[in-house]
């Protein structure tokens, strides 16, 4: 069948050939029926892929029938398959959920240019995951990353201090796209090739030299700026805050996950743990880095007053685990990782979005507007208790999945006192979680001042279904797969199994 | 080793390094956003030089088919299609070029532009080929030089020994022995670097619109005046440290005072401004680190 061999380039192509069409829809509804249409086709595709791959093992696809050491290869196991799912599921949920929200936020003219920027940013994230050749993931990052800055920037017309963020964001995201280009370039001098695969058959066995070290090297800075691991996350907080809140929402949730994942990529299927500078590398830097950035992130997080900034910098803390787990460097501690990346998504999304519902009707993202939010707008309240749980890391909610693959891989690696680090640092979660909630249940709404009518001097109500619905399918996802560990779980223990053991 | 000759052997390296440096600085160091943009562009410049420099092999010429180039090759194609032609021995991958030839060839026999084609066809096909292959990264320039020349050689022979008498197969032996095949650097970084450099004028475009979008909102494009700008809307003063002097002081700066979520109804409670400061103090780390 026609669509099962071409399964894996269809989660790509379809977006590149459509996403252009956005722009010559004649108003903001139209264009974004067809970011719904774009975005549910490539979910659509990426779940088929995920199922083909479970079932048949790894993918090789030839663009262009042109054979793999010279021609680009894009190649699908499960872990790619896995975060496609996560990127794109959460494309297909925010792209229904934006519209009342952005609406509101950007000049309506934007609204189809708004949607294009969205298609692309997801096309070139799942470009960076799906591929198997490494200056292709040069290509696809610096795609979606063109459009995150867009994206960022048109929070703008709210606060103009988006455009500060958003160039920021791209003084930072060009340095880390070069750094990593930098590193292709030694890659490629010392082996010759570009594909992923053929790298690492080039390099296995043979004795490590300086210029693959360096290599390495200037990738995991690179990528480390693009996934703002923690001394490199100084563009996250104020892009994450000022960028309009469905935007905040995807790019949490899915464009530093893609960065993350480039990383594990690199570290394990193209260089190798064997060589001694990597273990050292791991063990040494990104031990302390990922630690430093569990407890920094989450400590600045406390003191936000702005929510959507405490849940940026609570994401530099999560960001922190799924390094913890990478920095292990087994199987477990790489299985650990990829949940976290995949739960990590959901959660994050889904509080975003909570974020940008009491945006929508009270115009704020401060605490302030969470005051009594139980009583004014019910759903958007539990949802955000909910995914504030789940990010916690409460049994039965995926955030207990993560954290608890996380501390079987520490202790399975004799490192108890990183146990207790995570927990401790969990508990800082507690009280940045904590504050907001109990500003949502326990104060009463406000009776008077701005805040106690809606954007309009209404009454505050709920926000519409097309925004809730979104929201608690994902919550939703963070109770299922609270329970239903064994999916993503077994998944995540496949795909490392593959990923470190080599054995593809 | 003698440093002197270690620096200058590396010349290329130095200047992708100082390239490279020069860009940093200026992106780190000026505060002026078109300049760190500027800076932005030397910085990956520099890298499209270290790629380029890696591609190029000792004594190859650009990857490009020219003229004159062709002309000289002329000679050889005459010795090589001796032997009917032949293009198997390129291990040819059947372009279009070797059946243009074996017409023409047939036709006339003293016609050596379609020869020559093809001759150059085969070589750009060994350019990629080793380009793409294990060898290039460790010692391309030995080996594809050898190879080019066993090949230009061996085909000279066996010219030779075909046409035997033929005055004119003789010429191209005579020809062909003393004829070096040209060698292509490694196209495929400059393929490489054609898509970077598209890249980078992407990213340049795009941050120029933000600072004309920043120039819009903000009325400069200084770094230093932003942030204070920034400080002034939301603390009422350019220096967050001198709060507490300027307290009583009405909120100066003639700067409109833009509080997140605006709408006419942004006001954030006072209680939440010592959240917010805080949040300001982590955020001027951010401020410092691309300042």
């Amino acid at each position: 069948m026609i669509i099962a061999d071409q399964l894996p380039v269809l989660p790509i192509i379809t977006p590149l050939a459509l996403a252009p069409f956005t722009l010559l829809m004649p108003n903001g509804r139209a264009a974004h029926l067809w970011a719904m249409a774009v975005t549910g086709l490539s979910f659509l595709f990426c779940a088929m892929l995920l199922a083909q791959v479970a079932e048949v093992g790894v993918i090789s696809y030839q663009l262009g029938d042109w054979a793999p050491p010279l021609g680009i290869e894009y190649r699908v196991d499960l872990a790619n398959a896995l975060v496609m799912l996560l990127i794109s599921g959460v494309a297909a949920l925010v792209a229904p959920f934006s519209y009342e929200s952005i609406r509101t936020e950007i000049d309506d003219r934007q609204l189809p240019m708004f949607y294009t920027a969205f298609q692309i940013c997801m096309l070139g994230l799942l470009g960076v995951v799906v591929t198997g050749d490494a200056f292709n993931v040069f290509v696809f990052l610096e795609i979606s990353s063109l459009s995150t800055y867009a994206l960022v920037a048109l929070g703008g017309r709210l606060d103009r201090r988006a455009l500060t963020a958003s160039y920021n964001y791209l003084v930072m995201g060009t340095l880390g796209a070069t750094f990593f280009v930098i590193g292709l370039g030694l890659i490629y001098q010392a082996t010759g090739t570009l594909n992923m695969a053929d790298i690492r058959a080039q390099l296995e066995g043979s004795p490590s030299n300086s210029m693959v070290e360096a290599s390495f090297a200037f990738i995991v800075v690179g990528m480390g700026l693009k996934a703002a691991a923690f001394p490199m996350h100084l563009w996250m907080p104020n892009a994450y805050t000022y960028a309009p809140s469905a935007v905040s929402a995807f790019i949490a949730a899915a464009s530093t996950k893609a960065a993350v994942y480039v990383l594990i990529r690199f570290t394990f299927t193209v260089f190798g743990t064997d060589f001694e500078f990597i273990q050292a590398m791991m063990t040494y830097i990104l031990t302390t880095v990922a630690l430093a950035g569990m407890f920094f992130g989450s400590l600045v997080a406390v003191f936000q007053s702005s929510v959507k900034r405490m849940l940026a910098y609570s994401s530099v803390g999560q960001i922190g685990y799924m390094l913890l787990g990478l920095s292990f460097g087994t199987e477990a501690g790489v299985q650990a990782s990829l949940i976290h990346l995949f739960n990590h998504g959901l959660m994050k999304a889904a509080l975003f979005m909570s974020v940008a519902c009491v945006m929508l009707r009270l115009g704020v993202h401060d605490c302030a507007g969470f005051h009594g939010l139980t009583k004014r707008m019910p759903f958007t309240a539990a949802a955000f208790i909910f995914a504030g749980l789940s990010l916690i890391g409460v049994p039965l909610t995926v955030g207990f999945v993560s954290k608890w693959y996380l501390l079987q891989a520490a202790f399975e690696v004799g490192r108890a006192w990183a146990g207790f680090l995570i927990v401790a640092s969990s508990l800082i979660a507690v009280v940045y979680v904590g504050r907001v909630v109990e500003l949502i249940l326990l104060r009463a709404p406000p009776e008077e001042g701005p805040l106690s009518a809606d954007v309009n001097g209404e009454p505050v109500r709920e926000a519409p279904l097309s925004m809730l619905i979104p929201m608690w399918l994902l919550v939703a996802a963070n109770v299922y797969f609270g329970l239903r560990t064994d999916v993503t779980a077994g998944l995540a223990g496949r795909a490392a199994s593959a990923l470190v053991g080599g054995g593809q | 080793m003698d440093p002197f000759q270690f620096i200058v052997e590396r010349y290329n390296y130095w200047i992708f390094i100082v390239l490279m440096m020069i860009g940093l600085y200026t992106v780190i160091a000026r505060g002026n956003l078109v300049k760190k943009i500027i800076g932005l562009n030397i910085f990956q410049t520099s890298v499209f030089i270290y790629y380029i420099s890696i591609g190029k092999i000792a004594g190859g010429t650009a990857p490009i088919y020219l003229p004159g180039d062709m002309y000289r090759r002329m000679d050889h194609g005459e010795g090589h299609g001796g032997d009917g032609h032949g293009g198997d021995d390129h291990g040819g991958d059947g372009h279009g070029a070797e059946e243009v030839h074996g017409v023409e060839h047939g036709e006339e026999k003293s016609h050596g532009d379609a020869e020559a084609l093809h001759a150059g066809d085969a070589n750009a096909s060994n350019a990629l080929y080793a380009g793409g292959g294990e060898e290039a990264g460790h010692a391309p320039a030995a080996d594809l030089h050898g190879g080019a020349a066993n090949v230009a050689s061996g085909e000279a022979d066996h010219g030779g020994a075909t046409q035997g008498g033929d005055a004119h197969g003789a010429d191209a032996y005579g020809a062909a022995a003393d004829f070096v095949e040209p060698i292509y650097s490694n196209p495929l970084p400059h393929v490489l670097i054609l898509t970077a450099i598209v890249v980078g004028i992407a990213t340049t475009a795009v941050g120029l619109a933000l600072a004309v979008r920043i120039r819009e909102a903000y009325g400069t494009i200084e770094e230093d005046e932003l942030e204070d700008a920034d400080n002034i809307a939301e603390f009422g003063v350019a220096d967050p440290r001198e709060r507490a002097d300027a307290q009583s002081a009405p909120a100066g700066g003639g700067q409109a005072p833009q509080v997140s979520g605006t709408r006419g109804r942004g006001a954030k409670l006072a209680g939440d401004r010592l959240g917010e400061r805080l949040g300001r103090g982590a955020g001027s780390e951010n401020g410092g680190g691309a300042a």
